[in-house]
């Protein structure tokens, strides 16, 4: 019942570093010797990238279009309420070299691809190829799983179903006549989402693999049809759909559209006049939302962006503000450790 | 041994107030025999079987709120649509109960083992007339069990018959109440004949006694033995039963009659459940869970509303490319604004943090091995190191702020040694083995003055010349014959190994005084009858009823005929002799105030005066008187005592009267002082504990005077101090007088210190009616002594003090049984392991061998924990609040739509994974400042009491900083990427999860570096686990997103951590926003050491600059570095580096191993 407790067990305690919580250890102490140098030098340190983020983000070139057409005076505002296929362009002229590799995107306000349900509503094992999603597309894609008739939407969901159906072509005018600015339609989506995310099913023709199935109600024409001079740029793996299908962190976005890298425009947009031509389809009068087309060229941070560069000039400024103010401390004051 | 902490209020329903077993279980042929249920004896220390253990563990674990919150979100998630998978909360949830499960399952897999093998251990019982081998759980109530030497008994035994013709046994109680003397165990005389199987065949007997009671010195009942037909009735004592638990010794075999058997018996009794004490920590824990739980559902509720206010508008409510589903539509909306509510609920849940209460635990059950392992809390001599019994309190040692402390055994030693006595109004000295009359010294034995000089031994067979010689003599052997017998000590006659080990009776013939040692379960008498051994007057041993003596040689033999135990309320115990020439006699002894009110000769007055005049010297007073009591007087006596012996209703009130009676017209024939040494660094201790703010009140039994020497002797009392008196108060008016006076004297003089002494009558007064003058009184004194006092008044005055408007931490410290009340009411206890038993030290929350323990114990380990909690708990809000609110900011960018920013596996993997062990570490290992600096300047401890870590405004301070944090995380990522240009120098775009990820990739750096910033003390496991925990985050999430999960059905995370990485704007991004949230911390805390540095952090520096002298020394030691001790500016730092190695690889070793 009770254990004997008479054999003199060796209580003594170990006598190691660590039992006896003096393992070595290093104790830094915070004070301004140490802080106000830092401080200067990560001051200066950020002072210098930032100039140098702010230096490459202002070299950015960036062009933007409003297509909305909600003035009576714009040429898209007789497309804002028509029904029919509409087609309006715009004309506009770059001052200097728009240097190239230019990115042309297409931008939309006010439309809340990150909310919840319309995120939710699609099916990845359908965009996977997995065929037995076809016929039973997952729940979550309600209302956009099944037709009127109950024959399965595919692709299923609100996400696919909404997919920006708006065309663009860019003419530069040369001399006086248009020439169409070849427009690269590949590299817009990510190498991931292309190669693994998304996939057709193997099923040749793809056709066949739509079979006892609709297209969403949204889309003029199904997947399989989506590109149909590039099987691979067709089905789930069109590069357009797969942009849509990532969808926006914010309600104001941009995605991209297409990249002009055609050899007379590889190293850019000539300055010039140049118009652009919008098929105009979707419609976002409904919620207040903007319709725009921007070109821009990148840098090794990406787009035109003067957050960082600003951010860091202050923050470095703050740093050497604050470590002038601990000098002032410092010497007034004198160290804590003197007492 | 275990303890069965889960046998709390087992009480079994009785029927009628006493219980009748028939010995051997022979019923009565004749007459109406109604069979009464007892237990089995089988004894049931786990909580559960195999079948209940899955519904009653779960029940207990969801019993506990935070569990159960999180089976309700849980269960919310399971039940509606909510935007993160049941999985999430179901998951950490599941990880905790299922630890603690297997935890208490193991735990009870322990219980289940120890309790069959107890069960299962093999008794011999008497049955049909023979000597059965049975299993211990088949013993039933009645029968005749027979123990052998050294067996515990298997249950509580009404002692039958041992193989001593006088019926008795020794037993030793240690694994019950701890005490280690032996005790003598008595049969009745009718029942001890039966020495073998046969007679007890033949016995026919009936015991009769009280039901069941926890009270292991309480046992009323009475045995009928028929015998020729005749009945004779006898009483039934404690000092018939047996134990379960204990242990026979000194004695070959015994028979019992089992009485209380299996989970009635006293022992199984006696294991209750501690009571729940929660430290202020986890207090301040719960209320800011409250508050946080406001915040959560304020939340939550501002979230819908805004919900709703934007659905108002079509638009928003349900755009083009957004439909509901029928189902939705036509959804009641008063449901759907609950299932919203309930939505957002568990979308923000994660700001009450699971892990929080998981951390907690194990940083306080791991965190509580230091105490143990502490060498500075190991006393050598008693080979007893710091004992931790519950680690829920580790943190409360730092916040002590009244500390309560015993005197015998606490502060002192509890070892007696007898030095004063007076004797017929003389004082005496020993010096030497001989009784030295005051003024005289021991030098000259028989020196000028003959007639004062008396050597016992020299002049107590010689005729004395001069009468008044003569008659002191005579008193002088009288007094030391009444203290060498009037005692309950027992002699062990052992030779050289421990008193357990050998056979004492197998040699009894060879012994001699110097194989002979006293066992005593109080330390005077034990000090006392060896004192009376050194001078001459030996007491040799108690067989049966017969005491012997050896007076100078001279065997003398008293005839035991009555013991009037020693109780706490009369203070006092008695001895009824038959001496040697036939006359009766009582002597007594007992405090002088339960003793020289009864009598009525002898030198009364000097006597008094001479206990005062001992207690003035620190010395334990005890009174002695004799009364010769004539033939009637000892029939009437008797009559009394046995009368109030064998009485089944109101014993004890009886036995106080027929003690009253007895003790009574007694003659004075002394007085004795004892002496209780301090205990090593006592004063020292106490100096400590007062500069670290601690009062420190002592709380003793003893008299007033004996405490106050002893008080100024320990250094509780100065001798500049002014020591106010509270004593002898008769009403209650006197008592409010007096403090309204104390009051004043206390406001007109307020330069000087106080000090205050109460006794325990005039307390009790002033807590009836004056308790708020009191606690005034109390609170302006620096030092307050309580004599006097009743355990029970200990515990209240602990519990006075805690709760008074203030609330402050109290802490109590004793040693004995009598200290166990208010080692259980204060908020922390503390047992010191001492020569009273082991109670103290089972009912404390913290046990030490010594009383200057405690300066390390508080000052240093208390520190630690307090900072390590208080810094955890503080955290953990912090860093839950960094969690959750980006996700609530991004409900006004996704129109609240509970789009959740960051994927669910980080949602759960945040506080289980990412951000867990830094935090952990930390809280075991982190040290302010160095040990020895925090015992060097007490003063340190002030600056965490009051719970100041844990205060509202450092509480707002980290729930404002996490705030801050979040919204810098949030819209810092927000400028990043919500001017919607690309970061990747492709041209691509990101989405959402790329959003979150950069969110969340910050918040995991920013709150471990924080955490980084806050720590002070950085082994190399700090190292290990910071800079680990940011890279387990890298690879986790490189590894989670670069894979197609088969399992899941979305794959929305799949290379979005790569892309984010890939691109060097995030980086930057990455960096300054990290940075600009921890540089104005930075800055706070340079500011903040210069400008107005607290002590603690001074100290710091003292730290840092000693370490470096450390290690200079120990690099001039070290024999391959010893040039560097000349290099000092570049030398120091290489050889720290290399000793710190060297360190490292040692812990690393010792950990392998």
């Amino acid at each position: 019942m009770v254990k004997e407790e008479q054999e003199e067990s060796p209580n003594r305690p170990d006598n190691t570093a660590f039992t006896q919580q003096r393992l070595p250890a290093w104790q830094p102490i915070l004070s301004a010797s140490i802080v106000i140098p830092m401080f200067v030098l990560i001051g200066a340190a950020f002072i210098g990238v930032g100039v140098a983020l702010f230096i490459a983000s202002r070299d950015i070139q960036l062009q933007e279009l409003d297509y909305t057409g909600d003035d009576s005076a714009h040429p898209c505002y007789k497309c804002r309420s028509s029904t029919e296929k509409c087609t309006c362009s715009m004309t506009f002229s770059i001052p200097n070299l728009f240097k190239g590799p230019v990115f042309f995107y297409y931008g939309l306000t006010n439309y809340f691809q990150n909310q919840r349900k319309y995120g939710a509503s699609k099916d990845d094992n359908q965009l996977y190829g997995d065929l037995d999603y076809f016929k039973d597309p997952s729940s979550s894609c309600d209302p956009y799983t099944l037709d009127s008739r109950n024959i399965p939407i595919v692709p299923c969901g609100a996400l696919a179903n909404s997919m920006f159906n708006d065309t663009f072509s860019l003419s530069h005018v040369v001399n006086g006549t248009q020439k169409i600015v070849p427009l690269n339609g590949k590299g817009i989506a990510w190498w991931t989402d292309y190669n693994v995310k998304f996939r057709n099913p193997s099923v040749t023709p793809l056709i066949n693999a739509f079979n006892g199935t609709k297209k969403p109600t949204n889309w003029p024409k199904p997947a399989y049809e989506l590109d149909t001079t590039d099987v691979y740029n067709n089905g789930f793996i069109n590069q357009d759909f797969l942009v849509w299908m990532r969808r926006a962190a914010l309600p104001d976005f941009r995605k991209l559209y297409r990249r002009i890298t055609h050899d007379d425009y590889v190293n850019g947009l000539p300055a010039g006049n140049y118009t652009l031509t919008i098929e105009y389809n979707y419609p976002v009068y409904s919620f207040n939302g903007r319709k725009k087309v921007v070109l821009s060229n990148v840098s090794w941070m990406g787009g035109k962006n003067d957050f960082l560069g600003i951010a860091y000039i202050v923050v470095g400024s703050m740093c050497v503000v604050m470590s002038i103010v601990m000098l002032i401390v410092y010497a007034k004051f004198k160290f804590a450790e003197d007492d | 041994s275990w303890l069965w902490l889960h046998q709390c209020g087992f009480d079994p329903p009785h029927q009628s107030d006493t219980r009748t077993v028939y010995v051997a279980n022979r019923f009565p042929e004749h007459g109406h025999y109604i069979p009464q249920r007892f237990a089995d004896n089988r004894i049931i220390s786990s909580k559960y079987t195999i079948w209940n253990f899955v519904p009653k563990n779960l029940f207990e674990q969801f019993r506990r709120i935070a569990n159960f919150y999180f089976l309700i979100i849980f269960l919310v998630q399971l039940m509606i649509d909510t935007p993160t998978s049941p999985v999430t909360s179901g998951l950490p949830l599941f990880f905790v109960i299922t630890v603690t499960a297997i935890k208490q399952g193991y735990e009870d897999w322990l219980r289940h083992k120890a309790d069959n093998e107890v069960n299962g251990a093999p008794v011999f019982v008497v049955r049909s007339g023979s000597l059965v081998q049975t299993r211990s759980k088949n013993i039933r109530v009645g029968d005749i069990v027979r123990v052998a030497k050294d067996e515990t008994f298997p249950a509580d035994l009404v002692l039958l018959s041992s193989d001593r013709a006088d019926g008795t046994c020794h037993i030793t109680t240690a694994s019950l109440d701890g005490e280690t003397n032996l005790k003598t165990h008595f049969s009745v005389p009718e029942t001890s004949v039966c020495q073998s199987v046969s007679q007890l065949e033949a016995l026919h007997a009936v015991v009769e006694c009280q039901q069941p009671e926890a009270d292991l010195y309480r046992f009323v009942g009475r045995v009928t033995i028929t015998q020729q037909g005749e009945e004779i009735v006898r009483p039934l004592g404690p000092e018939n039963l047996l134990l379960r638990g204990a242990r026979l010794k000194n004695t070959k075999e015994i028979f019992g009659v089992a009485v209380y058997t299996g989970m009635e018996s006293k022992m199984a009794l006696n294991y209750k459940c501690k009571s729940q004490k929660r430290s202020a920590v986890e207090k301040s824990m719960n209320s800011f869970l409250i508050i946080y739980l406001v915040i959560l559902l304020s939340e939550a509720i501002l979230s819908t509303i805004l919900k709703y206010a934007w659905q108002s508008e079509d638009k928003w409510n349900e755009p083009f490319y957004n439909q509901k589903t029928e189902q939705e539509r036509n959804s009641s909306p008063i449901l759907q604004f609950i299932s919203d509510f309930l939505a957002f609920l568990v979308l923000y849940n994660f700001i009450i943090p699971i892990s929080l209460y998981v951390t907690v635990e194990m940083q306080k059950f791991l965190g509580s091995f230091f105490i143990g392992w502490d060498m500075d809390l190991y006393h050598e001599e008693s080979n007893q190191k710091a004992q931790v019994n519950t680690s829920d309190l580790n943190e409360e040692l730092g916040q002590v702020e009244y500390l309560f402390t015993d005197k015998t055994g606490t502060l002192t030693e509890n070892e007696m040694q007898f030095r004063e006595c007076s004797i017929n109004g003389i004082k005496y000295r020993e010096m030497n083995g001989k009784l030295v009359p005051e003024g005289m010294t021991g030098d000259s034995p028989s020196g000028s003055s003959p007639q004062l000089v008396i050597h016992i031994n020299n002049h107590v067979k010689s005729v004395p010349f001069f009468h008044r010689v003569s008659v002191q003599i005579t008193e002088e052997l009288l007094f030391l014959k009444a203290v060498s017998l009037c005692h309950t000590v027992q002699i062990s006659y052992n030779k050289s190994e421990s008193w357990l080990g050998g056979d004492p009776f197998s040699h009894t013939n060879s012994f001699s005084f110097s194989h002979m040692e006293y066992y005593a379960s109080s330390p005077d008498e034990k000090a006392l009858v060896e004192g009376t051994k050194r001078i001459g007057v030996a007491f040799t041993g108690c067989s049966g009823d017969t005491m012997e003596i050896n007076t100078f040689g001279k065997s003398e033999k008293y005839k035991l005929l009555h013991v009037l135990e020693f109780d706490p309320n009369r203070r006092r115990m008695s001895v009824i002799l038959q001496t040697p020439s036939g006359g009766k006699v009582i002597f007594t002894k007992g405090a002088e105030s339960a003793v020289l009110p009864f009598a009525t000769t002898g030198e009364i007055e000097k006597t008094r005066l001479h206990v005062d005049e001992f207690a003035l010297k620190g010395l334990r007073t005890l009174v002695v008187a004799c009364r010769h009591f004539s033939p009637e007087e000892y029939i009437a006596v008797n009559k009394r005592l046995t009368f109030a012996r064998t009485a089944l209703q109101r014993r004890e009130e009886k036995l106080q009267q027929a003690f009253a009676y007895i003790e009574n017209n007694l003659h004075v024939l002394g007085a004795t002082g004892v002496e209780d040494k301090l205990q090593d660094k006592v004063p020292e201790t106490i100096e400590v504990l007062r500069l670290a703010g601690i009062k420190v009140w002592v709380l003793t039994g003893d008299k007033h005077e004996t405490a106050v020497s002893v008080s100024l002797s320990c250094g509780h009392f100065h001798r500049t101090m002014n020591i106010l008196e509270l004593l002898q108060q008769r009403s209650d008016n006197e008592c409010a007088e007096q403090l309204r006076r104390l009051a004043r004297r206390i406001k007109e003089d307020h330069v000087i210190q106080h000090g205050l002494v109460v006794d325990g009558a005039s307390l009790s007064l002033a807590l009836r009616e004056h308790e708020k003058l009191f606690m005034e009184v109390c609170k302006s004194c620096s030092a307050v002594l309580c004599c006097r006092m009743a355990p029970l008044q200990k515990a209240k005055v602990v519990r006075l003090l805690k709760t008074s408007p203030e609330k402050p931490i109290t802490l109590a410290v004793g040693d004995g049984a009598n200290d166990v009340s208010m080692i259980q009411e204060a908020h922390v206890g503390i047992g010191i392991m001492g020569k009273e038993g082991r109670q103290a030290v089972r009912n404390s929350d913290y046990a030490i061998a010594r009383f200057k323990f405690l300066a390390k114990l508080l000052l240093v380990h208390g520190h630690f924990y307090y900072i390590r909690i208080a810094t955890l708990v503080q955290y953990f809000f912090y860093k839950n609040v960094c969690f959750i609110t980006p996700q609530f900011l991004y409900q006004f960018f996704c129109l609240f739509s509970q789009q959740t920013l960051y994927d669910s596996v980080y949602l759960t993997l945040y506080n289980i994974c990412f951000t867990s062990l830094p935090i952990l570490v930390y809280s075991l290992f982190e040290q302010l400042v160095h040990p020895d600096i925090l015992q060097a300047k007490p003063g340190l401890y002030r600056d965490i009491s009051k719970n100041s870590l844990l205060s509202f405004w450092t509480f707002l301070y980290w729930t404002a900083l996490g705030f801050t944090h979040a919204f810098a995380f949030f819209f810092g990522s927000y400028l990043l990427m919500g001017e919607d240009t690309s970061l990747m120098s492709n041209g691509q775009m990101f989405g959402n999860w790329t959003f979150g990820t950069l969110v969340f990739t910050v918040m995991v750096i920013t709150v471990t570096l924080k955490l980084a910033l806050e720590t002070q003390f950085w082994t190399w496991m700090n190292h290990f686990v910071t800079w680990g925990s940011i890279a387990f985050y890298f690879i986790f999430s490189l590894f989670y997103g670069g894979i197609i999960w088969p399992f899941l059905h979305t794959q929305d995370m799949y290379f979005v951590f790569v892309q984010l990485l890939s691109c060097g704007s995030a980086w930057f991004a990455i960096v300054i926003i990290v940075l600009t949230c921890l540089f104005p911390e930075v800055m706070k805390k340079v500011l903040y050491r210069h400008l107005c540095p607290t002590s603690t952090q001074k100290s710091q520096v003292i730290t840092s600059r000693k370490a470096v002298r450390f290690t200079v020394v120990n690099i001039r030691s070290m024999t391959d570095c010893c040039h560097c001790g000349n290099l000092l500016n570049n030398g120091i730092h290489f050889c720290n580096v290399l000793q710190s190695l060297r360190e490292m690889l040692r812990v690393a070793l010792g950990f392998v191993e």
